[in-house]
């Protein structure tokens, strides 16, 4: 099963939720960090990591010795990314998004591809948990592509939790399509709400079954619990705020590992999970 | 007119609220969201919009059945696997490339422009504001944030103001560097935790690429002083300015209930004082 960890606003608490369900799982768990901008998985499960490899994307390259000028890449580019300037042609490697589409109508065939480095991907493992993520190389504007080469790793049959990045846009829709269940983090407060109005948007849009996650549910006010009642969301978990829980945030150090009674809320949460599947499941 | 744009890296940790609080303390301003995937300070600027455009960017590819033969080439050249067997595009996958619509044989492919998303010019009781609005599950995003700064810029000078304070997007991808160019000065708002040390060196190191001044201050400073001492001493070691530190304070959470920011809310708590501190030095910095 593949359990995408989402929100809208950031900073509600994903990858709190992703690694404490990691760990209270236990066994034949993933977690795959596509927050790849900013990915903090890594920071409390500790991997080691023993597999990294660099992540390129194809960008174009021209040989000006069989190049007549004609100017028909610039024309199909979409992205201003190759462009005849008087005698010569440049490409904008930081602004190709690799469609081929140069590569496949220059008529002298004098373009071929090159590598823009888009990051890493990192692969290890730490008390049975299989850890992998994406770090967008700092510059690279795009991380749809590494996000969707960390989902290679997804393994059938195991438990994937996917923690996704902030907002709405493609990185959050490729850290959540085919996925089984997304699972909404959010707090009580009017940023908390408008965000999350977005993200089940988003949700239905791809029609996932989700479900909410509230943190600081003791922080704000009752208008979350309102809608998700009114839009058929169910409530999964509620985390209230405790400045125990934020400090041992604040150092590293996972919930269940420093409130060990936490473990059964975080499977318990896991069989929430399984029982709004298995009932989509059925009405399908 | 200089611009200043507000970042974290990380999400939440009160870049908004402390914008919001800038909002009452600056003079001769106009705001701008440029957190449009999922923007939120018109929460507290409740704002009284006085234009709304749509934002067109990008295109989408659209087969016509009647036209298509299957003959296979879009499928072959697609390299997002947006086009299904029975050649219907995934609008989701389609990354507005045109490759299929140029090699169609049969001219059987559509190639319209997406409008995918709003934005807005203005008022509000701080003054005027620049918004915009990414639909949900669109591209384009830091297209949007540089429509929307410039807008911000064009209505500051038309109406004679000295400064745009801009809300920006959390992460260092393609919103955030949209963002950064141009900026006056950036300025980071952290948290003192793993993640918020971790992301703010990230955020940091963009910022330095873009040669933008950069500044930081640290929310949430008492919930760890040792992190938030070690971001402080990280930020001097990259000549970044560090403004202050914000206490932890639950007022900023039940101002943002009332719609209120800090300033309005309770000008005599801990946070307000601490936001009105930070935006002195800010307001210093800016003008050396």
């Amino acid at each position: 099963m593949i359990i995408s960890i989402a929100s809208g606003k950031g900073g509600t608490g994903k990858t709190t939720v992703a690694t404490n369900l990691a760990l209270s799982f236990g066994s034949d768990v993933q977690i795959l960090d596509c927050d790849v901008e900013e990915p903090n998985s890594h920071l409390f499960i500790r991997p080691v990591i023993d597999e990294v490899e660099t992540i390129t994307t194809p960008v174009p390259q021209v040989d000006m010795e069989k190049c007549t000028l004609c100017g028909k890449c610039g024309d199909i580019c979409q992205f201003k990314a190759i462009v005849v300037i008087g005698e010569t042609v440049l490409p904008f490697h930081e602004l190709c998004h690799s469609c081929g589409g140069c590569v496949e109508v220059c008529p002298e065939k004098a373009i071929t591809e090159t590598g823009r480095e888009l990051g890493i991907v990192e692969r290890g493992k730490r008390n049975g948990i299989e850890f992998v993520h994406g770090r967008l190389r700092v510059g690279e504007a795009m991380s749809p592509p590494l996000i969707k080469k960390v989902r290679t790793y997804a393994r059938p049959g195991a438990l994937t939790i996917i923690d996704a990045p902030p907002g709405t846009s493609c990185p959050v829709i490729a850290s959540m399509r085919g996925a089984d269940f997304v699972l909404l983090v959010t707090e009580p407060t009017p940023f908390g709400l408008h965000d999350l109005k977005l993200a089940v948007g988003a949700v239905r849009i791809l029609k996932i079954p989700c479900g909410l996650v509230i943190n600081r549910s003791d922080m704000g006010d009752d208008r979350v619990r309102r809608y998700a009642e009114g839009e058929d969301v169910p409530v999964l978990m509620e985390i209230p705020f405790d400045r125990r829980i934020a400090e041992a945030y604040s150092r590293g150090e996972m919930i269940v590992e420093t409130m060990p009674e936490w473990k059964d809320r975080f499977l318990d949460l896991y069989h929430g999970i399984e029982e709004v599947v298995a009932e989509k499941e059925q009405v399908q | 007119m200089k611009e200043i744009v507000i970042i974290s890296g990380k999400g939440g940790t009160g870049k908004t609220s402390i914008v919001a609080g800038f909002a009452s303390l600056a003079e001769n301003k106009a705001l701008c969201d440029a957190d449009v995937d999922a923007a939120d300070l018109h929460l507290i600027m409740d704002p009284e919009i006085r234009e709304c455009h749509d934002f067109e960017s990008g295109h989408t590819a659209i087969i016509d059945q009647k036209k298509c033969t299957q003959c296979g080439i879009c499928r072959d050249l697609c390299r997002w696997d947006a086009i299904s067997d029975d050649y219907v595009v995934d609008p989701i996958e389609c990354e507005g490339c045109g490759v299929c619509y140029y090699f169609c044989p049969e001219e059987a492919v559509d190639f319209p422009l997406n409008t995918c998303g709003e934005w807005y010019i203005s008022d509000t009781r701080f003054g005027p504001m620049a918004h915009a609005r990414l639909g949900i599950a669109e591209e384009n995003s830091g297209k949007l944030v540089t429509l929307i700064r410039q807008e911000g810029k064009k209505l500051a000078e038309a109406e004679d103001l000295d400064l745009l304070l801009t809300d920006g997007p959390p992460g260092i991808g393609c919103p955030v560097i949209a963002s950064l160019g141009g900026a006056s000065a950036v300025l980071i708002v952290s948290e003192p935790t793993v993640s918020g040390r971790h992301d703010m060196e990230r955020v940091a190191e963009l910022a330095a690429f873009f040669r933008v001044p950069t500044m930081l201050c640290v929310n949430k400073f008492d919930l760890n002083p040792d992190q938030g001492e070690a971001i402080e001493a990280f930020a001097r070691e990259k000549n970044v300015k560090v403004l202050g530190r914000v206490p932890f304070d639950p007022a900023f959470t039940r101002a943002m209930v009332q719609g209120k920011n800090i300033v309005e809310f309770d000008g005599g708590s801990e946070g307000c004082r601490a936001v009105k501190d930070i935006w002195e030095k800010l307001t210093r910095a800016i003008e050396n």
